[in-house]
């Protein structure tokens, strides 16, 4: 039996959380759950199944190419996934909105469980997974015939690009359009600067900050000289100071970053959720009992206001 | 038009849970339990539908323990009008739930179903996406404004990057993200009319689904605890910090 990973992807190139996926499914590979195939569900997706033949560990390219795959809804493309399933003892998709918006939904249609974002693989049927907002490690053991997952893409590290040859890429027969779901548009933040889920450096604001304005005035200098993805905590964006796909939490998104820097955030529980497995967490707040000074490997206290662009000059 | 809601009981949000020293769970005795905030804002949102005349009916499901009744009475203090629990001990997965939710839109026959995206103990994010497979319905997940007319909701999704709007024809499953609204807190007497409202309770086995768990939970450990680090004078020695011992910028 094989392993199939659903690929998230925009038609023209891999999202950079498929790569994380990947990885996961060759380290269920080389736990006994056989060669890695990756699906590529879309409408004029020839580039990135391209993308796809060339990682490391991919055996085979499923491509399944149709105008009613162009949005990626998750009625079509579950129905797709299933379709295919009984080649594969694994499904496996990354735990980013997409694909814990479509996995769940192939759990249920094959009557089997699903398990969410799991960080570490035991065996082909043993997975670890966060519970209680990464407050304690849950190791569970699924018995059902498909072992459905969804993959925290900061606990595997991205495939490498590194398949010369390519692997082989062919196409699926694509399955009905149930005609249930349509889309009527998107609104990407448009921003010059990382995705927050991929950046090697957040820097992540709180409601120390004291305002949106404020929010934006210290900490985009800050992000543009390091190269840096914004985040906030939930409190900065409950305020208003940051749109909700910043927030960094238990509820928003879990980050892990080679250098995270909050300034002005206090460090709630739901927000250590979040980013406390960045390599390295630096803190500035002028609070020096902040609970994310317990965090971070370099706490600065003192008035963000002057540290914030100083660092900004610092760092040139 | 009906909207069914289920509503889960968690440990609170403000509750920092503990591992049991046998590794076998987080421990619950005597700890304060709430509804899940994301089934808070689910049960705030099918009211405002009543409120707006566009729903007539806001029905409040929830599977569980007896206990879960004060997580029903608290839904129907926001307004529901009235509860359905599905009473069992058994430890229910989100499969599990699915399908009892299955057998009650059976009988109830709502046209939306609106969930909160994930219950904040076990985090799955699979419920509502797996009731809406069950009954070959449409789903927008992660919502953050519903709009309901002509047999079709059009719902605004928080995806990874921005925004998506969705047309999904009714019936239909809707989860809640953070920003779909800002729960009311229950008034005294809606506390107490709440009390008066009809809770109906049925077992598994009425609704003939097969509630045993699908994953068994081998144990549960704290994560690797993080040390805290050093402080450091100023910024110049934090920039000298990063460059020179940590070596990331």
């Amino acid at each position: 039996m094989a392993i199939l990973v659903i690929a998230e992807h925009d038609n023209a190139s891999l999202k950079a959380a498929t790569l994380n996926a990947v990885a996961a499914a060759a380290e269920l590979g080389k736990a006994g759950g056989g060669e890695v195939h990756i699906l590529v569900a879309g409408a004029n997706c020839a580039a990135a199944a391209a993308e796809a033949a060339k990682l490391a560990g991919v055996a085979k390219v499923r491509v399944a190419d149709a105008a009613h795959y162009e949005a990626q809804t998750a009625e079509n493309v579950a129905a797709l996934v299933v379709a295919a399933a009984g080649d594969y003892s694994h499904v496996v998709a990354p735990g980013t909105s997409y694909g814990k918006n479509v996995t769940p939904r192939v759990a249920a249609l094959l009557d089997v469980a699903q398990i969410s974002d799991v960080v570490a693989i035991e065996s082909a049927d043993t997975f670890q997974r966060p519970i209680y907002a990464g407050n304690a490690l849950a190791t569970v053991k699924s018995a059902d015939r498909v072992k459905v997952l969804t993959v925290r893409t900061t606990a595997f590290e991205a495939a490498a690009v590194a398949n010369e040859g390519g692997a082989a890429v062919e196409a699926l027969a694509a399955g009905p359009d149930l005609g249930v779901a349509k889309l009527v548009g998107r609104e990407l933040t448009k921003s010059a600067r990382p995705e927050l889920g991929a950046a090697k450096i957040i820097v992540s604001g709180g409601r120390g900050l004291g305002s949106g304005e404020n929010y934006h005035k210290l900490l985009e200098p800050l992000a543009d000289k390091l190269g840096a993805a914004l985040g906030a905590s939930r409190a900065a964006v409950d305020a208003g100071f940051a749109p909700n796909d910043y927030q960094v939490g238990q509820t928003g998104k879990i980050v892990a970053p080679q250098l995270y820097i909050a300034v002005g955030v206090s460090g709630a529980i739901q927000h250590l959720a979040g980013m406390k497995d960045s390599k390295v967490i630096v803190a500035i707040n002028k609070d020096p009992e902040a609970p994310i000074f317990q965090v971070a490997d370099y706490g600065l206290v003192g008035d963000l206001f002057e540290l914030v662009p100083e660092l900004t000059n610092a760092v040139g | 038009m009906k909207i069914l809601v289920p509503v889960k009981r968690v440990v609170d949000y403000n509750v920092k849970v503990r591992v049991k020293s046998d590794g076998t769970g987080v421990d619950i005795a005597n700890v304060k339990m709430s509804m899940n905030p994301f089934d808070e804002i689910a049960i705030e949102e099918a009211v405002r539908l009543k409120e707006a005349g566009i729903a007539t009916e806001v029905v409040a499901v929830s599977c569980g323990l007896a206990a879960c009744q004060e997580t029903l009475r608290a839904a129907m203090a926001i307004g529901a009008d009235r509860g359905i629990l599905v009473e069992t001990d058994v430890e229910l997965q989100p499969l599990a739930v699915a399908k009892l939710l299955k057998a009650l839109c059976g009988k109830e026959a709502p046209q939306v179903v609106i969930c909160g995206k994930q219950a904040i103990d076990d985090d799955s994010n699979q419920t509502g996406q797996m009731l809406a497979a069950l009954m070959g319905w449409p789903q927008a997940t992660f919502a953050s404004k519903l709009v309901i007319a002509d047999g079709a909701a059009t719902v605004t999704r928080e995806i990874d990057g921005g925004l998506e709007t969705l047309e999904i024809k009714l019936p239909a499953v809707v989860t809640t993200d953070l920003r779909l609204n800002e729960p009311r807190y229950a008034t005294l007497p809606n506390i107490m009319k709440a009390k008066k409202k009809p809770l109906e309770t049925v077992k598994p086995a009425d609704l003939g689904v097969d509630v045993a768990p699908r994953l068994a939970t081998l144990k549960v450990v704290e994560p690797a605890k993080r040390s805290a680090g050093v402080r450091v004078a100023d910024v110049a020695q934090l920039v000298d910090k990063l460059k020179n011992e940590a070596k990331v910028i």
